[in-house]
């Protein structure tokens, strides 16, 4: 027996014990996709109660979702949000705390976002006014996490708590500002006026038409890349900076992040800081790219389904991109079905997401003895020989 | 293999043969025979990994063995969980105590052991029970008081009573001296040796050479999941079962040269650190550290050594008092954090590598830049240099034969003692000036004490200042020029190494020393 990969840990209990790790490809590849196969499954079965051929209803979600440009553009639309709030409840992760708020302060990012460009819209051009939005949502967001964040790291109130109460302050405040300071004379909805054109993203299909492409019109625009580039400048954040490993290196182990002379509360105020920067950019697609207006509501759900999102992707943002995808299927393909079939209603699209979040999420483990015994009976024995 | 016969044989109690187990690609028992006369104590003995463990984890009913049978009194028996072991009469004490604290003796004993429904007979017959044994074995424990109301001392003894308590006819220790002071040891051996005359048999699993030495009749080692040697105890001597448990021969004793110390480095004055409940974990310390000498903190573990180090390496607030590097002091006034402690040149090997040293699901490379992960080295303007950071550790790595020599290992991959000298290799790398050095051997095999020991007093020869915090008097003793015991947070004696032995240390550690006007200690 090799002395060198043993680790001085005393067997105590026999379950489980002992076996090689499974590969990251198993680990991060297949489970999940065992684990939403199930859920399909059982959609599925629920899908045949109610007297739809799941198989039909499988083949209207896809087409529905990736059929075309129309219902990409929809697809994508939606998977810009969730990686925003994805990524954010990832950062959070890293440094082991738990951002239920990013629904609070996608909110707030909007806001953010919505204020520049009324007071800007006017007198600035496109292209100036673009960085100072992303600069708005991120600070609106962040501003939003800080309060929670500081209590959490100096005060010690669980940032579970502070987060959560922080989304219902977060629609009072919108509330209060649409309906009795923002709301023009005589207007009739909550809402501020409409942006100047210098103060709208340009839609995909605006876009791309540069390029010669004819895309159907719908919501997604140009924040679809940002958020890829958001995924690529948090991956290297965490995992190729001085900062990220302070932030991980608390979230893993706060004792030694201590010993290593890390502060972790500086850690935590970082943490949550950027977290609630990359929620905030939720307000930017919202407002900027699709309303061109501060309105009610807008978030409707992405902050909290990006805890589902993040914890789908392993808190990375290669896993949170796909995570972000399948939900966004799921929303526009689900929408799709509701419209095709009257018994499928809306809170079918939810119950799919509920089973997907509940196999993927609460019970992301519960099929991992069984894969993991078809992998080594598959492996091991030879494996077994040899030594 | 068979064992030599024991003259007090009266047939065996155990007889182990043909077991393996293995674990996946690992083996961790392959062919072990072993054979315990009854009425006889049994040293097994091997480096961590050898599988000393497994084969008592198999016996006990933990595992199940993947070939191999099991005698006990010279029938074959299938043990398949612990209620299976206790009824064949097998009991066992684990390293780490299974007591409810909360609870007293007598109910501890009791749990699990209950007879009939109304807790009142129980009761009454455990107490008859445990008065019996208290008088047969010389097992004295106040069996009314609560468990955390005892030492370490007893709260072993009453595991040993539950044992014997469910009929147990054969022991099994674990490690059991790794708790226990020199006097408290000695104490468990007297009982031992009284369970033995009765007719008990004990097995004991250690890698301590000097505990097979002191009480075992006969000793197994084993290595790398074999067994490659049964002695009679009296007719091996620590040299031998050394070389057998490595399997090449070993220095027991470091050998190191007087030391030649200079200016001193670190000067430590009136130091207390209280807790969160305003309870003084460090009293009123004061010691002063030289350039080129290794001064040995000893005490039982939980004395203030552990809140002196993380004090003294910033980890930890001063709560009152001081210490001085060069011209800087820092006191509760002038905190420094254990950043900028190493930047005025401490490094500092914590007692717990796990908790505090690396960071367990980092990689070998990221846990070799704790601390110095901000080091220029490491970093570009933005990114860190993640090439430079991989053949950094590559290369500490090599220095101190890290074995695998796999920078992208994750840290928890490796044995306890690469672990341990992977940290010691990124704390000694930058010739730190002062080295603060907690149990820098715990849980690490004899082959890796022997390097580690030569690498801590290579730093001292080279003018390194070394704070060195152990609970292993053979370590303090063959490492430190001067030595410090401390007890309940205080300093209670000092005393040259070469003055020093293990009674009066031991009498040290309980402060139950005499110290005369002109400061010799005396027992």
């Amino acid at each position: 027996m090799s002395d060198t990969t043993m680790t001085e840990e005393k067997p105590k209990k026999k379950i489980g014990m002992a076996k090689p790790p499974l590969p990251a490809w198993m680990d991060y590849g297949v489970l999940p996709l065992v684990n939403i196969l199930f859920a399909l499954f059982i959609s599925g079965i629920i899908i045949w109660l109610i007297g739809i051929n799941p198989f039909e209803a499988l083949e209207w979600l896809i087409i529905g979702s990736l059929g075309g440009s129309y219902e990409l553009g929809y697809t994508l639309y939606y998977t810009t949000n969730f990686i925003f709030t994805g990524l954010a409840v990832a950062i959070a992760f890293h440094a082991n705390l738990f951002n239920i708020g990013g629904e609070g302060q996608a909110y707030v990012g909007g806001l953010g976002v919505g204020l520049l460009i009324l007071a800007v819209d006017q007198y600035l051009p496109f292209w100036m006014i673009l960085p100072l939005a992303i600069m708005a949502s991120a600070a609106f967001g962040a501003a939003w996490a800080s309060v929670p964040a500081y209590l959490q790291a100096y005060r010690g109130s669980h940032i579970v708590i502070t987060t959560i109460m922080f989304n219902f302050i977060a629609s009072a405040l919108m509330t209060y500002l649409l309906v009795d300071v923002m709301r023009g004379k005589g207007q009739m909805s909550p809402e501020s006026r409409e942006f100047a054109e210098a103060g709208h993203l340009p839609f995909m299909h605006e876009f791309m038409a540069n390029f010669g492409f004819d895309l159907a019109s719908t919501p997604l625009n140009v924040t679809f890349f940002w958020a890829l580039i958001c995924c690529v400048f948090l991956w290297l954040f965490i995992w190729r900076t001085r900062w990220g490993y302070e932030i991980r290196s608390v979230g893993a182990n706060e004792p030694a992040a201590v010993y290593a002379g890390v502060n972790p509360r500086r850690i935590v105020m970082m943490a949550m800081l950027i977290s609630g920067g990359l929620a905030g950019f939720v307000g930017m697609n919202e407002i900027m790219g699709v309303h061109h207006k501060i309105l009610l509501n807008f978030v409707s759900g992405y902050g909290f389904t990006g805890i589902a999102v993040s914890h789908m992707g392993r808190n990375h943002p290669v896993g949170i991109i796909l995570a972000s995808l399948l939900f966004g299927v799921l929303y526009q393909g689900g929408a799709e079905l509701a419209f095709e079939y009257s018994e499928f209603t809306r809170e079918m699209v939810v119950t799919i997401q509920g089973l997907i979040i509940l196999f993927c999420g609460a019970l992301a483990y519960m099929t991992k003895p069984f894969v993991a015994n078809i992998y080594y009976a598959i492996t091991l024995p030879r494996n077994g020989k040899e030594a | 293999m068979t064992n030599q016969s024991s003259p007090s044989s009266a047939g065996t109690a155990i007889e182990l043969s043909g077991i393996s187990k293995a674990f996946g690609p690992v083996q961790a028992n392959s062919d072990v025979n072993l054979s315990v006369p009854k009425g006889t104590i049994h040293g097994i003995i091997g480096e961590n990994g050898a599988g000393k463990s497994t084969l008592m984890s198999i016996l006990y009913g933990f595992y199940e063995a993947d070939s191999g049978e099991v005698f006990v009194n010279e029938k074959k028996v299938s043990i398949r969980n612990s209620n299976d072991a206790i009824a064949t009469g097998i009991g066992m004490v684990h390293q780490h105590f299974m007591l409810v604290d909360t609870f007293s003796v007598l109910e501890n004993v009791m749990l699990g052991a209950e007879s009939g429904e109304v807790l009142k007979d129980s009761i009454k017959k455990a107490e008859t029970e445990l008065t019996r044994l208290e008088k047969e074995y010389g097992l004295h424990v106040p069996i009314h008081s609560l468990i955390e109301d005892l030492p370490v001392g007893q709260q072993q003894r009453v595991e040993i009573l539950k044992a014997l308590y469910r009929g147990a006819e054969i022991l099994i220790l674990d490690e059991p001296t790794g708790v226990l002071t020199p006097q408290e040891t000695d104490q468990l051996f007297k009982i031992l040796e009284a369970l033995r005359d009765q007719g008990v048999t004990v097995i004991l699993i250690t890698h301590k050479l000097r505990e097979i030495m002191a009480i075992t009749d006969n000793v197994s080692v084993m290595r790398h999941g074999t067994m490659v040697a049964h002695r009679k105890t009296s007719e091996t001597d620590r040299e031998e079962l050394a070389e057998l448990m490595v399997g090449r021969k070993v220095r027991t004793k470091a050998d190191k040269q007087k030391a030649q110390p200079k200016e001193t480095k670190l000067k430590v004055e009136n130091l207390s650190v209280f807790d969160q409940f305003n309870v003084a974990r460090v009293d009123n310390v004061s010691l002063d550290l030289r350039a080129g000498e290794i001064v040995g903190i000893a005490g039982v573990s939980g004395n203030g050594q552990s809140e002196l180090l993380e004090a003294l390496s910033g980890i930890e607030a001063v709560s009152k008092g001081s210490f001085t590097l060069g011209d800087i002091t820092i006191d509760a006034d002038n905190p420094k954090n254990a950043k900028e402690m190493r930047d005025l040149g401490l490094a500092h090997v914590p007692e717990d590598r796990l908790h505090l040293g690396l960071v367990p699901s980092f990689s070998a490379h990221e846990s070799s830049i704790l601390g110095y992960h901000r080091d220029k080295e490491f970093n570009g303007p933005i990114l860190s240099k993640v090439g430079n950071i991989v053949n950094y550790c590559a290369r500490i790595m090599n220095d101190f034969d890290v074995r695998p020599q796999d920078p992208s290992l994750k840290s928890a991959n490796f044995s306890g003692g690469n672990q341990q000298k992977l940290i010691l290799a990124r704390e000694m790398d930058r010739d730190p000036p002062i080295l603060l050095v907690g149990q820098p051997t715990r849980g690490v095999d004899i082959g890796a004490i022997e390097f580690i020991h030569q690498q801590i007093i290579a730093m001292r020869d080279a003018g390194c200042a070394v704070l060195l915090v152990s609970v292993e008097l053979e370590e303090i003793m063959s490492l430190a020029d001067r030595i410090l015991v401390m007890f309940e947070g205080r300093v209670v004696g000092e005393i040259e190494a070469d003055k020093a032995d293990e009674k009066i240390l031991g009498l040290m550690m309980a402060n139950a020393h005499k110290t005369s006007p002109d400061g010799e200690i005396t027992a």
